[in-house]
């Protein structure tokens, strides 16, 4: 019902829009279709999909790297010295209220369109909740612990790294996931901003049509669900064996 | 691909005569020539175009938020009761959280369609981890001496549940409503690509334009504020003993 290709039938489409179909989207996934807008060009299909989900893997990875880049140090630091709460609390909060189809759109109107663009902007989105979990995981960790640590002759160094930092992994690791999610739901809307991510088949849906807007819904859901899992994983690898003892 | 890449910003921009600023687009023109942050004299003349989607953007929260609310704290009643009921319920709305909802949105499509209802569905199914999270701590955190001293005089579970438990976990409820409606504010950005309005659609209209941008980003940053300052307050007034245990 979506493969209209004559002008007679893409405006009866007009009249009467076609609601997309599960079944129409698992083959615009697999099978590249006609598109309505485009005349002879096709869209969708294996290829394009894998090339828009690497594309947004990848500035969802770059974000990522450059926010736990700028924010681990600072929330490591702030935690173990345990100054700082008002920023490093309230930056978590304010964080949450950043639209992020603003973010996106001033960091393209501002500074221009582009990966690094997009890259800066979907960074700045992931340092609010790990700057604010890793503060948090760090200041909660038992005094006791750390003057023992201190006790043991570690350097402040040794005591962030060999202590603090294995104690505070399940607080951090839920920082990082939460900005994950968030990031890799508004690489979504990168399009906008000119890196071409699985978002574009349910933005540009004049050209991809419905069943191609639900694809992309379905994708973009799968991507997000397995990065958390993949996540959630390492959480459970990162942390020490004796905390999971404790927990249980 | 590329060259769609390219044609894309422009083609949003191309679209402002079709929409929001259909006659005031020629207005913007002298100011962006500029390619100043932002134009004081614009914003004053245009600011009454966004009272409409700020409106929108409102009212989509606060349906939103409610009905994650009524939902959640539902759930958080039966897995307080049902302690088997946590690990399915915990597992099922970190589903839901985790699903974009700008993906949540169209994965509706087929169902409820363009339209309020498709983006109300895909809001509130975030805030329900949220929510049910903080309420299930607050619960676990009511010391277990106070459960027995209302035992003691003679409050029936029920009773011990609506006076005495969730009272004490209003402050952890309140914080996880919080969290829950700025984040909510913050995506309802995007609810107008399934047609449900709000402060996104001035902000895509005219996607190129700065002022524009900062006044309806600003206004979405100041509902998210405003919203949060109301809850805390309805939290004071909701549990005056914690003013009176903090003088």
């Amino acid at each position: 019902m979506a493969e209209g290709g004559g002008a007679v039938s893409a405006a009866l489409a007009l009249a009467a829009p076609p609601l997309a179909s599960f079944q129409g989207a698992v083959e615009f996934i697999f099978t590249p279709q006609s598109s309505s807008v485009t005349g002879g060009k096709t869209v969708g299909g294996l290829e394009q999909v894998v090339e828009l989900t690497l594309t947004q893997l990848e500035v969802t990875f770059l974000a990522l790297a450059l926010a736990l880049a700028v924010a681990l140090p600072i929330g490591l630091y702030l935690g173990h010295r345990g100054t700082g709460e008002l920023l490093a609390v309230g930056l978590g909060n304010a964080g949450r209220a950043i639209p992020e189809l603003a973010l996106i759109a001033f960091m393209a109107a501002a500074i221009g369109v582009g990966l690094l663009n997009v890259t800066i902007a979907l960074a700045i989105l992931g340092i609010p909740p790990i700057l604010t979990n890793a503060f948090v995981g760090v200041r909660q960790v038992d005094r006791a612990s750390v003057d023992a640590a201190r006790g043991m002759g570690m350097s402040e160094l040794e005591v962030l790294r060999k202590v603090e930092l294995p104690l505070a992994v399940p607080t951090l690791m839920t920082g990082v996931r939460g900005a994950t999610i968030n990031i890799v739901a508004t690489a979504t809307i990168a399009p906008l901003a000119g890196v071409l991510t699985l978002g574009d088949f349910i933005i540009n849906r004049n050209v991809y049509g419905d069943d191609g807007v639900l694809a992309g819904a379905i994708l973009v859901a799968l991507l997000a669900l397995a990065l958390e899992l993949s996540l959630a994983g390492l959480q459970r690898a990162l942390t020490s064996k004796g905390l999971k003892v404790s927990i249980a | 691909m590329s060259a769609a890449a390219a044609a894309l910003p422009l083609a949003a921009a191309g679209e402002v005569g079709e929409g929001f600023f259909r006659e005031r687009s020629a207005d913007t023109r002298p100011c962006q020539a500029t390619d100043a942050l932002f134009c004081f004299g614009w914003a004053r003349d245009n600011i009454g175009e966004y009272v409409t989607p700020a409106i929108e953007h409102v009212e989509l929260v606060a349906i939103s938020v409610v009905v994650g609310f009524a939902i959640a704290f539902a759930l958080s009643l039966l897995a307080h009761r049902n302690a088997w009921l946590r690990p399915p319920l915990l597992g099922a709305t970190g589903v839901l959280y985790t699903i974009p909802s700008i993906a949540f949105f169209f994965l509706l499509l087929p169902i409820t369609g363009f339209g309020r209802d498709s983006a109300v569905i895909a809001l509130s199914a975030y805030t329900l981890q949220i929510i049910y999270r903080n309420t299930m701590t607050g619960l676990a955190n009511v010391s277990p001496s106070v459960k027995d001293a209302a035992r003691g005089m003679g409050l029936t579970e029920r009773q011990i549940l609506w006076r005495v438990e969730l009272p004490l976990a209003t402050p952890e409820i309140v914080a996880g409503l919080r969290i829950a409606t700025v984040s909510t504010v913050a995506l309802a950005t995007l609810a107008f690509f399934i047609g449900a309005g709000g402060l996104g659609e001035p902000i895509y209209e005219f996607i190129t334009f700065k002022t524009n941008i900062i006044i309806a980003g600003g206004l979405a940053m100041a509902i998210a504020v405003a919203f949060d300052a109301i809850l805390l307050l309805a939290q004071r007034r909701a549990t005056p003993w914690r003013r009176a245990a903090a003088q």
